[in-house]
This record gives C-alpha cells, structure tokens and sequence, in this order.
C-alpha cells in the first residue's frame, strides 16, 4: 500500500501531492498529469506557501511542523515513527490530538486513517499569546 | 543615525540532543569557560532563555555574577512548548534557579507549582 499512488489518492479525492523528503532514501518520482501532479522535493528554506496552499498536511510529530500548520489553519494528520517511541516531542503531537486539533497515527494505519478522515471533526487552533508574557514582563522590570 | 539596539555571541553549545551523560559534562563546562567571560562582561540586567542545554552555563554564569555581589541580575526561563507533562533536563536544572519559571501547559503548572502558567505564549 503506496500512499504516494496517485490511484490511491485520487480515490480519496486528491488530485496533487506535495513531498518534503528531507534526507530520506525514498525519493519518488514526480508526477505531471491533467488529473494528478506529484511534486517532490527534500528541503526549501520555508514550506509556509505549501502549507497554505494546502487542503491537507500529513506530518511527524514536530513541534514546528505541528504548529506551523495549525497557525496556518490546515487539517493535519501526524504520523509516529513508531521506531522513535521515547522522542519527548510526541507529547505535543499527544496533547494536540487530545483537544481534538490534529489526526494522529503510525505509519500502519495511515490509509485507513486517510479514508475515515472528516474535516469537520477538528477544532480550529487558537494562536498563543505573546504579549502576555510581554506584560508580565514590562511589569516585572518597571516598564508600565 | 542608526542605534544597534543589540549585539551578538556566540558560545559552544553544552550538549547536543542525546548526548551521553559523561560527555555532555565536559561539552557543558567548556561553554562554561565561554559563559562566565561573556556574562561578566555584558553584566546583563536579564538573562531570558528558553530552554536548550546551552543555556544553563549562561544562567550559572548570571547567578555568579549575582552571588559576587556584582550585579542584581535576573534569570527567567520560559519551558518549551513541546514540554507538556515532563520539564526538560535544562528546566528540570533552572526550576529552582530561576527568579521567574514559565510553563505553558497547566499539566506541568500542577507538577511544579512555583511555575507560572500564562498559556500557550507561542
């Protein structure tokens, strides 16, 4: 089972599929054609306008590619690499899976999670708050 | 005429992620041999950091700063996002050194109460 295929994702409803292949050994083909486009790359110095351009990001669990694309308001699925169980950033993928913000699963299990997937059952990701801490800062050294 | 609102430096990094305990004692006191220099010489008003290894010389370094009597400096540390059931080695460190702790999960503000928990900041 290739989720790379286009049959595959075409059935799902997808018509182009962007990879970030980073340093990884599998390096699929792109693809150029009236009903599916492949794109492939390993790194750009920001993937923010894949993101946006997005209807769907599946994902490690890093805490930047997790956020990046919740701030950007992007469904999101997060893929554990079960081979990296005790890599602590799982507790955020975790916790924002538990606040019902993201999809999560193994690498296993992704087809079926692709298939059962429904938008409309994840929360929109409310953005941090900065300038809290900044007031608590300029109270703190007096700058009111 | 153009002000530089600030200036940079830079130090070895104490430890790299996974490195071994034995070792990352020696990295650790070799940026400490930058820190110490570096801090006593900026005397800074507020060390701000969030989170990497790298940062627990520059804050020993600031609390000898203090210690000595040289400058009334302040130490805040704000836990990384990622951190939301355990602290990290670095926060696990400067929980009871810092003048100001911030987690940003209310999980870990439970686990370690002199903790201040504003929310997500990021």
């Amino acid at each position: 089972m290739n989720i790379c295929d286009p049959e595959i994702l075409q059935d799902l409803g997808y018509r182009k599929l962007i990879l970030q292949i980073g340093r990884g050994s599998v390096e699929p083909k792109p693809l150029l054609g009236s009903d599916f486009t492949r794109e492939v790359y390993r790194f750009k110095d920001s993937i923010a306008g894949d993101i946006q351009n997005s209807t769907l990001v599946i994902s490690h669990a890093g805490a930047g590619s997790c956020l990046e694309t919740l701030e950007a308001g992007k469904p999101l699925i997060v893929v554990i690499n079960e081979k990296l169980m005790n890599n602590h950033q799982l507790e955020l993928a975790k916790q924002l899976h538990l606040e019902g913000h993201l999809v999560y699963c193994t690498c296993s299990t992704l087809y079926e999670t692709l298939q059962k997937l429904d938008f409309r059952s994840l929360k929109p990701f409310p953005p941090g708050h900065p300038e809290k801490f900044s007031a608590f800062l300029d109270k703190v050294l007096g700058f009111q | 005429m153009v002000r530089n609102w600030y200036t940079v430096h830079w130090i070895p990094r104490s430890r790299e992620v996974g490195q071994s305990w034995t070792s990352s004692v020696v990295s650790t006191i070799y940026s400490l041999l930058y820190s110490v220099p570096l801090v006593f010489q900026l005397k800074p008003g507020v060390v701000l950091c969030n989170g990497p290894g790298t940062c627990v010389p520059l804050c020993i370094s600031a609390l000898m700063l203090r210690i000595l009597g040289m400058k009334k400096v302040l130490i805040i540390y704000i836990e990384s996002i990622c951190r939301v059931e355990t602290l990290s080695l670095s926060g696990k460190i400067l929980y009871n050194l810092s003048d100001y702790f911030f987690v940003q999960w209310s999980a870990l503000q439970k686990k370690y109460p002199k903790a201040i928990y504003l929310g997500r900041l990021v």
